[in-house]
């Protein structure tokens, strides 16, 4: 090798050390990683208030949460709305979009494409340094003043004006909307990164129809926040205008609606929730394919099935509004669109049966957490079937049916995947594999306590239970006893997730270049575990 | 390498960000025209005077009134309940009294119940129409006239519908703001 050469590799190598390492960052492994640690931590704050919340249910009366407030009754009922509301914001925004987005999506797509980097490194380190004041916009806000004398936002994830108007006049509800169009823009900027890695640096011979699926959601999804996250941040920019400026765009005093903000809201709300969703099938693809020792089933069907999913859902927002009085011909179209979704998301839960079918399946950890989730996003798929239906949702409206619904799809299927994903890449990620037994027990315990936790909700739903109340008559006892059990054993999956972080980082057998054998066929088993610092180096050439 | 196509996909996507944007705003001004055309959330039509064939089917017209917390107004309607026929012309009152002793402007927003009705509910003239302002103390009686358009008889999603319920709210029309200045203003 020439000298010349030489010094070139050494200048490659360099990389900065210590906190300059991170924060100036701009190696998608890095912030990758980066993405990773902060979802785990933001993760835990959101699990932690649900938790606390499933104490505060597990018997009927309100008598936890004033142990928290110095026995203020009224404090403690207003503590309860913070926590919902910060739980549903802390998991959508700084748990499930940064580890599936900021964190897979930057450490693999480019790797899976054959890219050297993303597409805007020092844009990449922007989007992921925005979050951090994001989340902490959001803690500012449960110190300042939301509702008259009460501390904190309550208003709930989605921000309904009136509520989040002169039903919140303190600033609390301003720092929460400002933590919102952070988030948002880090989103944005991580999309326009996503898209233009994806179309411009793939590896030659990469063709689109032979990227890979985790590429391919992560495409899909880049295009729903590019698409969707600027109406919120038009929506809730028009929230903070009418709340300190005089606008009245949701205000009727000044000719403006409450429901248009309705509207504006969940034209981004349910793109969002595929935004959570499909990298996480993209991930599964993968897990299946992998451990069946199989390609994917109809791979440009799974492929075509998440842009459908993507566009349709630009179309079905109102199936959250069918109470606000739409018009029966408007309930049956919305009702009719939401359907349809079922038949793409179909394809795609077949095609991993169909994968998985003659296969001959290795039930690693990753495998099992993918598995899991094929059955219990069905579960949840299903339900929401049910809720698609105007008449049906008339009755299930606001119920905890929904919050089971939700939760079946969002938090036993996103986070399953997250899961997955975390096992199957650890050894990648770190050079080092996880213990494979415990990481079996997380899975079950997990599996267990979610499904104690979520399924009694649908009976307390079909029996009129409204979801966001502090409190519940005695006829809804039992079955939140159950829920609350379920909490307490997903709580000890939890610790013991935190337990085999720290073992596998600190005594995990070194992972070899590719764990998985001849089922995992991506260009990260090509790399070493961990992969260089820089890759491809030499673009792979792909046949 | 391809840098300046990444740039380049780089401002068209951006571009695409911002379109979004300006489309959430020009959302505000659509759905307006939206809801005045459909009678979407009970939009009421606002028509000009014109004769109607009468039709010989009865509908119960009932009458709602609030007023906004700020608003110091007592508002109620003079009627609780008009019965007519389709494409009858007629004429409804509601009373406001201004309970304070200043002078305060109000407008009023309305809508009917059921919202599909909205369509259908034509008003000729109303006090809705314009600001109304109350002296300290004053009393008056507020007049609408409305019929129910008779093509309700072609909408099959209609035939359940033999009561509508006719709503308004008063609002303060100044916030206290912009009341201040105005006060200031009428100092000098």
């Amino acid at each position: 090798m020439s000298n010349a050469a030489e010094a070139h590799g050494g200048h490659d190598d360099h990389t900065p050390t210590g906190w300059r390492r991170w924060l100036y960052s701009t190696n998608h492994k890095d912030i990758g990683t980066l993405y990773l640690i902060f979802a785990i931590f933001a993760g835990l704050v959101g699990f932690s208030m649900s938790v606390l919340m499933r104490i505060e249910l597990m018997y009927p009366g309100v008598d936890f949460l004033p142990a928290l407030t110095g026995g203020n009754i009224d404090a403690a009922y207003h503590l309860f709305n913070v926590l919902i509301t910060a739980h549903g914001l802390i998991m959508v925004f700084f748990l499930v979009m940064p580890a599936l987005i900021g964190g897979f999506g930057n450490w693999f797509v480019p790797i899976m494409i054959g890219a050297p980097d993303m597409a805007f490194p020092r844009m990449n380190n922007i989007s992921f340094w925005l979050l951090p004041p994001a989340i902490l916009l959001l803690v500012f806000s449960t110190f300042v003043e939301g509702p008259a004398s009460f501390n904190g936002v309550g208003g709930g994830w989605t921000v309904y004006a009136p509520l989040s108007t002169t039903g919140q006049p303190g600033p609390a509800m301003d720092l929460a909307i400002l933590a919102l169009h952070l988030a948002g823009a880090s989103s944005i900027l991580g999309a326009v990164n996503f898209i233009t890695t994806i179309f411009n640096m793939r590896a030659p011979g990469m063709t689109m129809h032979k990227m890979p699926l985790f590429a391919w959601s992560v495409l899909v999804t880049a295009f729903l926040l590019l698409l969707s996250l600027p109406v919120l941040a038009g929506a809730i920019t028009m929230l903070l205008t009418d709340r300190n400026f005089g606008t009245t765009f949701f205000d009727p005093a000044g000719g403006g609606d409450p429901v248009l903000f309705q509207h504006l809201f969940w034209f981004f709300g349910h793109p969002e929730v595929y935004i959570l969703i499909l990298p996480g099938f993209g991930l599964i693809s993968h897990i299946i394919s992998t451990f069946s020792k199989k390609p994917i089933f109809g791979y440009l069907g799974m492929a075509y099935a998440m842009v459908a999913i993507g566009v349709i859902g630009f179309f079905v927002w109102a199936h959250h509004m069918y109470t606000v009085g739409l018009n029966v011909d408007v309930k049956a179209y919305f009702l009719g669109a939401t359907m349809v979704i079922a038949v793409p998301t179909g394809i795609k839960i077949f095609s991993w049966i169909a994968t998985m079918w003659g296969g001959s399946i290795k039930f690693d950890t990753p495998m099992l957490w993918a598995v899991g989730f094929i059955a219990l996003f069905t579960v949840g798929g299903v339900t929401g079937v049910v809720l698609a239906n105007a008449g049906v949702d008339h009755a299930f409206h606001d119920t905890y049916y929904v919050v089971a619904h939700f939760h079946y799809t969002m938090s036993l299927g996103a986070v399953f995947s997250i899961f997955a994903g975390f096992y199957y890449w650890i050894g990648k990620m770190s050079g080092r594999q996880y213990p494979e037994t415990l990481g079996k027990i997380h899975f079950w315990l997990t599996f267990v306590g979610v499904n104690i936790i979520f399924f009694p909700q649908h009976f307390l739903g079909m029996a009129g239970m409204p979801r966001r109340y502090v409190d519940y008559p005695d006829a809804y006892a039992f079955w939140n006893f159950v829920s609350s059990i379920g909490a307490y054993l997903s709580a000890a999956g939890v610790v013991l997730f935190l337990y085999i972080i720290y073992k596998t980082l600190k005594s995990g057998e070194k992972c070899p270049d590719n764990p998985w054998g001849e089922g995992a066929t991506t260009l990260e088993w090509t790399l070493t575990s961990p992969p260089p610092f820089h890759q491809f180096n030499e673009l792979p050439k792909i046949k | 390498m391809s840098e300046s196509k990444n740039k380049r996909t780089g401002i068209v996507l951006s571009m695409l960000v911002v379109g979004m944007i300006g489309m959430s705003y020009a959302a505000v001004p659509l759905y307006q025209i939206f809801c005045q055309i459909t009678g979407f959330g009970g939009t009421v039509q606002a028509v000009a005077d014109e004769q109607t064939v009468i039709v010989d089917r009865q509908i119960k017209v009932r009458f709602m009134a609030n007023v906004n917390r700020d608003m110091p107004w007592q508002f109620a309607p003079v009627q609780t309940v008009q019965s007519l026929k389709v494409g009858e012309h007629a004429l409804a009152f509601y009373e406001a009294i201004n309970l304070t002793n200043e002078e305060i402007t109000g407008t009023a927003t309305y809508n009917v119940s059921p919202h599909k009705a909205g369509l259908y509910f034509n008003k000729i003239d109303c006090f809705c129409f314009t600001e109304q302002t109350l002296k300290p103390g004053e009393r008056v009686d507020m007049p609408v006239t409305y019929y129910i358009d008779p093509e309700i008889m072609n909408d099959a999603n209609m035939d359940d519908v033999n009561e509508v319920v006719l709503s308004y709210t008063f609002f303060l029309k100044e916030p206290s703001g912009e009341k201040h200045i105005a006060q200031i203003v009428s100092d000098e």
